[in-house]
């Protein structure tokens, strides 16, 4: 998330709770959307459809970065072409046209793939922040599990309603174990 | 919990063919079970191991001295000549392509149509088809009699102001092979990028963590960096499977847009890629048998994908004999001599026993897996894999060669006998694609463990909802 405020706990990242399914997990997403919280971010070790939803995340950019890139590598790709067949090196074969395009299409598909899966995957780990190797989160021992069978929820002290006590009191509530403070 | 893989001598069962994973397996255990392979101290190796990487090394250094000798004294080392100028350069170039087509169409197309079974076999057919297609890159290249002027095949503003014909399917061969190559190398990194993050979090000692943080790029499982990984995935899917469609189409331009005999046909595009897809689920077969056995991983790989690869098989196989009945049968009803006299001289000309090799291996002996004994016999269905595989290199030998040997005029005609470094240079990139298999199944999750854990979820909901209609 990101957020230029400035945060009311600098020295915490926010409050982290555990859980052992991802149904657990997105019941406690939507209490919490529910109770007001707004920056939170919900862990799982595979994807969990809905979850990205529970925690109020709706506009997905990807597939339109992938469209751009395909459009731009398709004309890139045909343009390519036809300024090599008609301006850069034009030949005259027995009197054939040079803008002989149907000819042009296989490179200009391969082009249009190329670009459709570079632009979309690194548009999908530029808007991820990835590569990141360094997050506040992965300060929590037991955040190792998170890529191996647990499943967390942590509300970031960038909320507005975040307020050390009451959050960790909140997450408790939800029936997760082992509420912690993230340092930042 | 012990290491699996250290109870050597006892042989975990196949839960049989309705089971995608045995039973009892949960999120941490199946993440155990897949990573233990990589974390298996060297010494622990099993033999098998040890030896099969030893001997694919050896070939390496074959393929090293066979492409060593080619630089030096050139092409001339083979055995191709005029008529026959494309040889096993060419024969094993679309064979190896053939072979990598399978690894995408497992990961994409069976993705798209949401077959469960192919997490088990999707991460290590997608390595495969990088190797396939490293070996088949090779070929083209080392045909050109310069190789080190490859980069002329590329379209870059050069002191001649010369520009490659975009026009010849040779010139299409080349944006298509490396646009497959880029994209493969891509899904496949995409792909481990989670699990690559189970390994940082997972593995013994440090500096095995900060090589797979790394290459994680600290993936941390966030719910809207898993949003927006599915869509791209699904993106890459969706595009992966015209590609692979679309390269091995062009691979058959390569033949069918000349005006050969036994090329000039229509029939070339889908029957290459049927037999493309064919040949790479045998190889995904001859691979995946022995290694499950190796690594005690028939709980993981069970009898259910080896079974659904048979059927594959079996049904890209009917398509590859319905190919090969269309070229008889246009051989005949065109009524052209050429094409008639191409085909008769496939059958009963100087190299027959070619093309009754290709039909015993491509179309009869596969028939026998329409038998359920024989696609649960394991034995018998590697046996029939590997059938597969010459059958199908067979296939690309009779296209190649018998077509090319004998054209319009018979002062043209010629024969063509390879030589020793045609099959060192073979034998040459089986070793090195083996040995990059070895070594990917040591340092990398050879089975995608979050799809896994999501395969693991999904029954479990299938298992509550089952109960809850009973009661």
């Amino acid at each position: 998330m990101s957020e230029v405020k400035l945060s009311e706990h600098p020295e915490i990242h926010g409050a982290l709770v555990e859980f052992d399914t991802p149904e657990d997990l997105i019941e406690a997403c939507e209490k919490a959307y529910s109770a007001g919280f707004r920056k939170m971010d919900a862990y799982a070790p595979m994807p969990v459809d809905g979850l990205a939803e529970a925690i109020g995340y709706k506009k997905n950019k990807v597939a339109l970065c992938a469209l751009c890139g395909g459009i731009f590598g398709a004309i890139g790709g045909f343009s390519l072409l036809q300024w090599i067949t008609n301006v850069a090196y034009p030949h005259n074969v027995g009197g054939r046209p040079t803008n002989s395009w149907p000819a042009f299409i296989p490179i200009t598909f391969e082009c249009m793939i190329l670009c459709t899966a570079l632009v979309g995957v690194f548009s999908m780990l530029a808007m991820n922040g990835l590569p990141q190797p360094y997050h506040p989160v992965f300060n929590v021992e037991a955040f190792r599990r998170a890529s191996i069978d647990k499943f967390f929820l942590c509300i970031e002290s960038s909320d507005p309603k975040f307020e050390p006590k009451e959050t960790t009191e909140f997450l408790e509530s939800l029936g997760g174990r082992g509420v912690e403070i993230v340092p930042a | 919990m012990a290491n699996q893989l250290e109870l050597e001598d006892k042989i975990i069962p196949d839960p049989g063919e309705k089971a995608n994973i045995a039973p009892g397996f949960d999120y941490a255990s199946v993440t155990e079970k897949i990573t233990g392979v990589v974390y298996l101290p060297f010494k622990k190796s099993p033999k098998k191991w040890l030896v099969g990487i030893f001997t694919a090394f050896c070939f390496v250094n074959l393929l090293m001295f066979c492409i060593w000798t080619l630089f030096i004294r050139g092409t001339g080392i083979w055995g191709i000549n005029i008529p026959i100028g494309w040889g096993f350069a060419i024969i094993n170039f679309v064979w190896w392509i053939g072979i990598g087509h399978a690894g995408t169409l497992i990961s994409a197309v069976l993705f798209l149509l949401k077959q469960d079974w192919r997490t088990a076999i999707n991460r290590f057919s997608e390595a495969m088809t990088l190797f396939a297609v490293a070996c088949a890159g090779m070929y083209p290249i080392l045909h050109l009699g310069r190789p080190w002027l490859f980069y002329w095949l590329l379209p870059y503003p050069n002191s001649m102001w010369l520009w490659p014909q975009p026009r010849s399917p040779l010139e299409w061969d080349v944006f298509a092979v490396s646009t497959y190559g880029t994209v493969s190398i891509v899904f496949w990194y995409v792909g481990l990028i989670p699990d690559l993050a189970t390994m940082r979090d997972t593995a013994p000692d440090l500096w095995m963590r900060k090589i797979y943080g790394l290459a994680s790029l600290g993936w941390r499982g966030s719910a809207i960096h898993w949003h927006r990984y599915q869509k791209i995935y699904l993106i890459l899917a969706g595009i992966a499977t015209p590609l692979v469609l679309s390269v091995h189409t062009i691979v058959s331009f390569d033949f069918a847009v000349s005006v050969l005999p036994g090329w000039h046909t229509t029939i070339f595009p889908p029957y290459f890629v049927a037999g493309a897809i064919y040949s790479g689920f045998a190889m995904v077969l001859t691979l995946i048998i022995p290694l499950r056995a190796w690594y005690n991983m028939r709980d993981v790989l069970t009898l259910r994908h080896i079974d659904s690869a048979c059927k594959l098989m079996l049904g890209t196989g009917l398509i590859v004999a319905y190919g090969y009945g269309l070229e008889a049968f246009f051989a005949w009803y065109s009524g052209d001599k050429y094409e008639s006299f191409m085909y008769w001289n496939r059958v009963t000309g100087p190299y027959w026993w070619s093309y009754v090799l290709l039909i015993m291996c491509n179309i009869l002996i596969p028939q026998a897996l329409w038998s359920k004994k024989v696609r649960h016999n394991i034995i018998a269905v590697w046996f029939i894999s590997i059938v597969v595989n010459i059958g199908m290199w067979f296939e690309r030998f009779v296209i190649v060669v018998t077509s090319l040997h004998r054209d319009f005029v018979p002062s043209s005609w010629g024969m063509y006998t390879p030589t020793k470094w045609d099959w060192g240079t073979y034998a040459g990139t089986i070793g090195f694609f083996m040995m990059l298999i070895f070594l990917f199944v040591r340092l990398l999750p050879a089975i995608s463990i979050f799809e896994e854990r999501e395969t693991l979820h999904h029954e479990a909901k299938h298992a509550a909802h089952a109960v809850q209609e009973h009661a």
